[in-house]
């Protein structure tokens, strides 16, 4: 295709690893159709990422290798990278992959005048053109240096062999032993210009880390900082220290703490899913309970979980949480739940991580719960412990698997056992534990500290752990604030006895309103009563009055002259 | 393995790649029987030297009783990684065993005689 543009100079190319992580801190791979030296001590896996680099480029690329040993014979290696699932007698079968041991024996080789190496040339040039191989590896090239006494030729020989190396065009990755001071033993990196990787196996408190640093790559940009590096399971993985961006997509939905109430702080009734939670508090403040509440929870809605149990063994672990009536056996059957036991100190940092990252792939947990992550600093130190969890908060973040943590919180400080702000930059939820300690006794007390992306209760609530697992009670404020525990108690008793008296108060007060009804209806009656009688004698009276009205004419007939006898009728009849 | 054949190889009449040069027939004795194989890279300086001084020796000392074999790599490559040659010019004296290899272009001749068990005198 033609275009109009002025012809852009062509970047570097690269060719890719497949060796996890180191793809990324090179920015694509190695310098391509030029030799990298990859340098370390003893026991650093040298050897391993070469062959790797091999294994992957057929796998993954297509593209044929050659691989030249000089310490090791083929059937050595071979047996050595069974272990990792690499097959190399089927490649090589399959004409993908040329395995050359050089034998060097000093005891067998004399000088006798002037020589080359052309042999070494010619064994490596038909190696590579029988398969047309794209990448080489040289394991150890250092190890003529012990067969060949003269130096100056040598030198000058393996000067010329990574020219020609490069005038082939193929990938080569040469190792070298570290040397006293210098990167190398004997000076390769002089030698080989164009990228430099050195391995570093580091003890610290007894504990290996292995690290990788790049110590230049010629035209192109690549991380400079020290990456651990792990041997696993699956061959080389090289953890960059943080993601490289944050760009994971993110989840509404929310999830439950497996404790009600404790989702009723928070606004949206739960985490959200793929989030990170920190679970912090003192000793013996139900960190793990609630830890193992949220897995449970996990689990029951048919989601799966991995608990890392820094602390106790599984059985353990189980036992102590039947005894709270969070009831995880169920779980283990089903296999939702997968609870991975070790201590801290079992491994470095670095094993650990990998250990979580292979789990993650290999059981794809809807949640990772770590109790606790303060554990890990016996094994490294503080920054090495953040940076551990940076990069483990990354990726199960960008795996959208919600993780909870716990952490131990020293009581003397009241911080977490780590620097504080690291950790709790990373989390997206803060749970906080605490004793609150008065009149005797100690109580526990929940409050969150922070909830990103949602509203959250500001109370500190007082739970207790019960038989059937945590149980928030309701806030019960006195005079001085929210009280707890034995205070609670009398604050609830005083609050009854109030109710009492005032309940009392009123039935006294109903009592009394109907004691009045009634004296006030007796005497309504009485009235009824009284005026009955007056009303009865008065209607007699007037009964009377009308019985005698008709009978006065009558009598004034019968004496009509005589007003006497009139006036003493009237008089008896009055005095009746 | 398809890498030119150096042209003046096969003018020199002295090397014949892969093919025995001389092989004695009559066993001395008591003198213990050679079998050497010299591997070298084409007609480069010191691959002919290496020639040259090897006949030299061989017909000096080892008279009747040995067997050269002269194999050129950039011929035979294959054969470089079976018999693991890394220097070239490479001299290797199968038998009588142990196995030696003397590298270089065999000037030394003290050494090379040393090496192969050779008494000077």
């Amino acid at each position: 295709m033609q275009t109009n543009h002025p012809p852009i100079p062509i970047p570097l190319r690269k060719t890719p690893t497949g060796i996890e992580g180191l793809d990324e801190i090179t920015d694509g791979g190695l310098p391509q159709g030029r030799p990298t030296l990859v340098c370390g001590s003893a026991g650093c896996g040298k050897t391993l990422l070469a062959i790797e680099f091999l294994v992957r480029g057929i796998q993954q690329y297509d593209e044929p290798g050659v691989l030249m040993a000089f310490e090791e014979t083929a059937e050595e290696l071979s047996a050595n990278v069974t272990s990792l699932g690499f097959d190399l007698p089927a490649l090589q079968k399959a004409g993908k992959l040329r395995l050359d041991h050089v034998h060097v024996d000093r005891s067998e080789i004399e000088e006798t005048g002037e020589y080359d190496l052309e042999g070494l040339f010619i064994r490596l040039g038909h190696a590579i053109d029988s398969i047309g191989a794209r990448r080489v590896v040289l394991d150890t090239v250092e190890a003529l240096f012990s067969g060949f006494p003269n130096q100056a030729v040598l030198r000058s020989e393996i000067r010329r062999l990574f020219r020609w190396l490069k005038d082939k065009g193929v990938t080569a990755v040469i190792t070298a032993e570290r040397g006293e001071g210098s990167l190398t033993r004997q000076g390769l990196e002089e030698y080989v210009s164009d990228c430099v990787i050195l391995l570093d196996n580091r003890i610290q408190d007894q504990i290996t880390t292995r690290r990788l640093r790049i110590v230049k790559y010629r035209g192109s940009t690549h991380g400079t900082n020290e990456y651990p590096y792990l041997i696993g399971e699956e061959g080389l993985s090289v953890l960059p220290v943080t993601s490289l961006k944050l760009g994971h997509d993110v989840s509404d939905r929310i999830v439950s703490s497996g404790i009600p109430a404790l989702d009723g702080m928070f606004g949206l009734k739960g985490f959200y899913e793929g989030s990170s939670i920190l679970i912090g508090g003192t000793a013996g403040t139900a960190k793990t309970t609630l830890a193992a509440a949220f897995a449970r929870e996990v689990c029951l809605n048919k989601g799966r979980c991995l608990f890392f149990a820094f602390e106790e063994s599984p059985r353990q672990l189980l036992r102590n949480m039947r005894s709270v009536g969070i009831d995880l056996e169920p779980c283990l059957e089903k296999d939702l739940l997968r609870i991975e036991a070790s201590r801290p100190t079992l491994n470095g940092l670095e094993r650990h991580l990998v250990t979580l990252h292979q789990l993650v792939r290999d059981f794809k947990p809807q949640a990772v719960v770590i109790d606790p992550i303060s554990n890990l600093v016996s094994v490294g130190n503080l920054q090495e412990v953040r940076s551990m969890l940076t990069r483990l908060i990354d990726f199960l973040k960008v795996n959208g698997i919600t993780a909870l943590f716990t952490a131990l919180i020293n009581p003397r400080t009241g911080q977490v056992e780590m620097i504080e702000d690291a950790v709790s930059s990373l989390m997206d939820t803060w749970i906080m534990l605490r004793d609150l300690e008065g009149i005797g006794e100690r109580n526990r007390g929940m409050s969150i500290l922070k909830s990103r992306g949602m509203s959250h209760s500001n109370q500190v609530r007082e739970f207790i752990v019960t038989g059937n697992g945590i149980e928030l009670l309701d806030v019960i404020i006195g005079p001085t604030g929210i009280v707890t525990g034995s205070a609670r108690l009398a604050q609830r008793l005083q609050e009854q006895a109030q109710a009492d008296a005032h309940q009392h108060e009123l039935d006294r007060k109903d009592r009394e309103l109907e004691r009045k009804r009634r004296v006030l209806e007796a005497t309504i009656a009485n009235l009824r009563t009284e005026f009955e009688s007056v009303e009865d004698e008065l209607r007699r009276i007037n009964q009377e009055e009308q019985t005698r009205q008709p009978t006065l004419p009558e009598g004034k007939k019968t004496l009509p002259s005589g007003p006497a006898s009139g006036a003493g009728k009237t008089t008896r009849r009055k005095g009746r | 393995m398809k890498r030119e054949v150096p042209t003046s190889l096969a003018g020199t009449g002295k090397i014949v790649p892969a093919q025995p040069v001389s092989a004695a027939q009559t066993p001395s004795n008591e003198l213990v029987h050679y079998v050497l194989h010299l591997y070298i890279t084409g007609v480069t300086p010191n691959s002919t030297r290496a020639v040259i001084n090897l006949k030299e020796i061989c017909e000096h000392y080892l008279k009747d009783r040995y067997e050269l074999l002269i194999i050129d790599l950039y011929q035979q490559p294959e054969l470089a990684s079976r018999d693991q040659i890394i220097a070239a010019p490479t001299l290797v004296r199968k038998h009588p065993q142990p196995l030696r290899r003397l590298v270089g272009d065999l000037s030394d001749r003290e050494r090379v005689l040393a090496s192969l068990g050779i008494a000077s005198a």
